[in-house]
């Protein structure tokens, strides 16, 4: 038996030493659709809770939305369950072809290739379209799955400081002697829900002659005043020359994602990007939905509009009851506590105030940075926000954080 | 505000340089760490595994040598200390 004792062994002391530094992914199980109200089961074996999700990707709240639920069912019956190959062998259906036009459309751009995920999109696009004589600079706080392509990818790469445009400006003087120069961001990033100043991005990059790639993951569907992303709000849509998305977050909330931009970068991904070439398509059901999420949110601003109104009524509740939050203008608000153990002792407490939210720390977010990062979503009611709200006040109240700033924290918990 | 906690006696050349580039790369204008020569800089957070190139490249144009990746681990960039005792040794 090659499963030895010993390499038994060394894997449970691998399992306890996550466990021992308090990063261990506990088991949650939810026993109804994705929506603002669901039924979990937490801890394992526990009895169903009825809790409201204020921690879900569910931005749009398509995620159930029964026009979206219909348009898989028809996909499911007019092409299918799965394609059972790769897209170049005999994955590509008709609606393949369609949504990508529909997305090409929808962004702004020339052309779109569909990935089973984002972050296959994400694996694949830069070794498709760099070489060891190109360099990606790319901001620090990227999401993993863009450093997990950057490292699998030959070219050189750098890194500047979170948003910081001198700093920017400084490393591409530094790399004006490279053959192609690809600067990386998020649209909106996950954790402290800030966006990229894409239009000041998009000047140094066309002062320097670099191309920029924005992953708008955390933007497609319903940044921008029609929800086209990050580049629709800073107004510089012509300018972005690769994006990266999923359909998993406000687009539906299934799966796949997608890379869209210029043609010839687009061309590159469908002959080289490995996650395109050696993993199968996206399954028709998913495929027919995120078609109709495109047509629903293109017919109307109604759920963006919602969300953004919804978001602005909970950042304003929490301010206004003394919970330290980081400004911002996106639906991912983050209640700042700083302490880890205090993130954790928090978001476990408001569980049992029948509020699902999750508290981050170290090494998901910058040590002493810990938080309970709120997201909000356009199927959330005012009541449902009126009750996270109430929660927030009486948990943060029991732990004398109200009216606190970082310092107050800090000096109270430690970092 | 920024602060530079140095070395007295022992403070070299090469330290003050590898000090001052950690500071200028890794450290925002407004954050009010005090970095020294033993500051921890991977494990604490200062400097992540994924932006510690920026800090490879430096070092090799610096003092033009080649640092191999299995010896520029997270583990040899973590304090100044140990950082330039790793250039040192490549410097031969």
């Amino acid at each position: 038996m090659a499963y030895t004792d010993k390499a038994r062994k060394q894997y449970q002391e691998q399992i306890e030493e996550i466990k021992s530094k308090g990063l261990y992914k506990e088991k949650r199980f939810i026993c109804s659709p994705q929506d603002a109200a669901i039924t979990v089961e937490y801890p394992e074996g526990a009895p169903n809770a009825e809790v409201l999700n204020f921690c879900a990707n569910n931005y749009l709240g398509l995620s159930s939305h029964p026009e979206v639920v219909k348009a898989a069912h028809e996909g499911l019956d007019k092409r299918g369950y799965g394609m059972s190959s790769v897209r170049f062998i005999c994955g590509t259906q008709d609606i393949h072809r369609e949504l990508q036009d529909r997305m090409s459309k929808f962004l702004g751009m020339e052309d779109t290739l569909l990935f089973p995920s984002c972050m296959d999109a994400n694996s694949g696009v830069f070794e498709a379209i760099l070489e060891e004589q190109d360099v990606i600079i790319a901001d620090r706080l990227i999401h993993a799955s863009l450093v997990d392509g950057i490292r699998l990818c030959s070219a050189q790469y750098d890194t500047f400081k979170h948003m910081d445009m001198k700093h920017l400006k400084k490393k591409l003087e530094l790399h004006s002697d490279k053959r192609h120069v690809l600067v990386v961001t998020d649209g909106v990033f996950s954790m402290d829900g800030d966006l990229a100043p894409l239009d000041e991005m998009c000047d140094l990059c066309d002062q320097y002659g670099a191309m920029i790639l924005v992953d708008d993951s955390h933007a497609s569907g319903f940044i921008g005043k029609t929800g086209r992303g990050t580049h629709e709000h800073f107004n510089c849509i012509d300018k972005v020359d690769l994006i990266t998305t999923t359909f998993g977050k406000g687009l539906g909330g299934a799966s796949g994602g997608c890379v869209s931009g210029r043609r010839e970068l687009i061309e590159l991904c469908r002959q080289k990007a490995r996650p395109y070439l050696f993993s199968n398509s996206m399954a028709p059901p998913i495929v027919n939905a995120s078609i109709k999420v495109i047509d629903l949110i293109s017919k109307s601003t109604e759920l963006r509009d919602k969300l953004e109104w919804n978001a602005a009524y909970f950042r304003k509740g929490v301010e206004d009851a003394g919970l330290c939050v980081r400004p911002g203008n996106t639906p991912i608000v983050p209640v700042m506590l700083y302490n880890a153990k205090l993130a954790n002792d928090m978001s476990r407490d408001m569980y049992a105030e029948g509020i699902y939210v999750i508290g981050f720390f170290f090494p998901v977010v910058p040590a002493g940075a810990a938080r309970i990062r709120v997201q909000l979503s356009a199927a959330h009611t005012k009541e449902h926000i009126d009750k996270a709200v109430a929660a927030f006040t009486k948990v943060g109240e029991k732990y004398g954080i109200l009216g606190l700033d970082k310092k107050g924290i800090i000096d109270k918990y430690g970092m | 505000m920024r602060t530079i906690r140095k070395g007295t006696a022992m403070a070299d050349e090469m330290k003050d340089m590898v000090l001052e580039y950690v500071i200028d790369e890794y450290v925002d204008e407004d954050d009010d760490e005090e970095i020294g020569y033993d500051t921890p800089l991977i494990s604490s957070g200062i400097v992540d595994s994924f932006s510690m190139v920026s800090l490879k490249v430096f070092l090799e144009k610096k003092y033009k040598i080649s640092l191999p990746d299995n010896e520029a681990t997270p583990e040899a960039f973590d304090t100044v200390n140990s950082i330039c005792e790793l250039v040192k040794k490549f410097q031969g």
